[in-house]
């Protein structure tokens, strides 16, 4: 006997082989099989107004969101079709009054609940009436380690400490704790303190995340993007407190790909291993893939059902795969690796989200590419544009919304 | 932080922390352990084994018992069995049973 534990991350890391095993026992979508975790965007709604948040940029009305009930059909379907875990998040998921109900549903179906949150309209009770339901992990998002940086990114006076107070409930009330932390160039001098305030709150596991350029970010890329100096020791500060910390917090690092010579692998590859229903229902590849004009995404609220969408709706089959690959990467030898990077950025820079994802070095937009995201990283640019619902609102002076 | 970072020795009582579940999943037809952002897949020993980590019996018990169950040298297993538990522990999903004060 030698006991395995194989990992089959379905979201957010890198995938392994085990993912392989669990795919091939398939499900009632035969062809792709069903993804363990879904994400679910109860709301575009929130009090946060993050620069690089991502959700499109024209978002879905309070008007449009699903009803309770739908989303409990929808949540006991999605346990239906084989998919284990659901991760609520928004906007800012705890701006819908029904969220309790909505967790409790899920517990009731047999779903392992995450709730990705901003955390600043939590209240120990609400925490404990979403614990009592059932929740089995929070992420909180922090915008740096002090509220001086923190409430200027987030356009929010106070959200800083309303954060820590709800990480500090979240830990009293032995629920596991993520502290997701989104870097760029105007937060990474924070990074070490960041990775200390996530030891400080007792969380499980800290997310550094540099922002991932589509939607909002894309509008504020000049005032976000990092210098390639502040990368590199981005990597030796995670990779330092990887070791030192192991066992203590787990460290998950998002790269930022415009300066890696390969594309990353976005979403396990379009239509393979993940989705997510936005507010009003729409079952999509990725967060951002209504970025994407010209793709036709149906809804929970057409006469499909959601596994039917995932295997057969012209929107998922588009990408899937490497059949749809043009040149370079067709014959490329890390098609299977990739998938020819992230469809949203070929098509936010190309134009066509066909394209080579121009963050592969082997895209003949590659170089310009790099040199555009240098040029801006020196640019000295410092104001924000705000995510709202009125198409962003520039922020006055460098000194918050 | 008291219950991070353990070390898995034969007088360990290991049970799963709250965020890491063991179910059998229907549609996949094998069981699973789900943990933020992951979803493990644990072999049929390994399941075996973490059905018996119920923060009461000791790891030394839960050899013992496998031992006897397979007549199988107990030194190897209690070795494969704290190997298995300490890399789950490395990763976060397995907690020790607090120490009633005696």
């Amino acid at each position: 006997m030698s006991p395995t534990l194989t990992d089959a991350s379905p979201v957010m890391t890198d995938p392994s082989d085990g993912l392989k095993v669990m795919e091939a026992r398939g499900s009632v979508a035969e062809t792709f099989g069903i993804p363990l975790a879904v994400l679910a965007e109860l709301t575009h709604r929130c009090p946060l107004q993050c620069p690089y948040c991502s959700n499109p940029v024209e978002l879905d009305r309070a008007g449009s969101e699903l009803t309770t009930d739908e989303w409990k059909e929808v949540l006991s379907e999605l346990a239906e079709i084989g998919v284990l875990q659901i991760h609520f998040s928004g906007g800012e998921p705890t701006a819908r009054k029904d969220l309790v109900e909505l967790v409790r549903h899920a517990t009731e179906v047999g779903l392992y609940s995450n709730l990705i949150t901003s955390a600043v309209l939590l209240t120990r009770d609400k925490l404990q009436a979403l614990r009592d339901a059932g929740l089995c992990h929070v992420q909180i998002s922090f915008q740096g380690n002090e509220p001086l940086v923190a409430d200027r990114v987030a356009g929010l006076k106070n959200s800083h400490q309303k954060k820590l107070e709800a990480a500090r409930w979240t830990r009293e009330l032995d629920l596991p704790l993520t502290v997701n932390a989104v870097m760029h160039r105007q937060n990474l001098h924070q990074l070490a303190d960041v990775i200390q305030m996530a030891v400080d709150l007792d969380a499980d596991r800290l997310e550094v995340a540099n922002v991932q350029y589509y939607g909002w970010a894309l509008k504020n890329r000049a005032a976000l993007m990092p210098t390639l100096a502040q990368i590199e020791e981005t990597s030796r500060i995670v990779e330092e407190a990887q070791a030192r910390l192991k066992g203590v917090l787990a460290i998950d690092y998002v790269v930022p790909d415009y300066f890696a010579l390969r594309p990353k692998k976005c979403m396990g590859g379009w239509g393979r291993q993940f989705f997510n229903i936005s507010p009003s229902g729409k079952i999509l590849p990725c967060h951002a893939a209504e970025t994407i004009t010209g793709l036709d995404f149906l809804s929970v609220r057409s006469n499909h059902s959601i596994a039917w969408i995932w295997q057969n709706s012209e929107a998922f089959n588009r990408y899937r795969g490497t059949g749809w690959m043009p040149e370079p990467c067709r014959s490329c030898d890390f098609k299977e690796i990739d998938f020819g990077g992230c469809r949203c950025q070929a098509f936010a820079l190309t134009g066509d989200a066909g394209n080579t994802d121009p963050a592969c070095a082997l895209s003949p937009l590659h170089e310009q590419i790099f040199k555009v995201a240098e040029a801006e990283s020196a640019s000295g640019e410092h104001c924000f544009i705000y995510r709202n619902f009125a198409g962003g609102t520039p922020e006055a002076d460098g000194h918050g919304a | 932080m008291a219950s991070r970072n353990i070390s898995v020795s034969e007088a360990s009582r290991p049970i799963l922390p709250r965020h890491a579940r063991l179910k059998f999943d229907q549609t996949r037809q094998l069981w699973v352990i789900l943990a933020p952002e992951r979803v493990l897949a644990p072999d049929e020993t390994a399941v075996e084994i973490l059905q018996l980590c119920d923060g009461a019996r000791s790891v030394a018990e839960i050899v013992d018992q496998l031992a006897a169950k397979y007549t199988a040298e107990r030194a190897a297993i209690g070795a494969d069995v704290v190997a298995m538990l300490q890399d789950l522990a490395d990763k976060g999903f397995l907690t020790e049973a607090r120490e009633k004060t005696p």
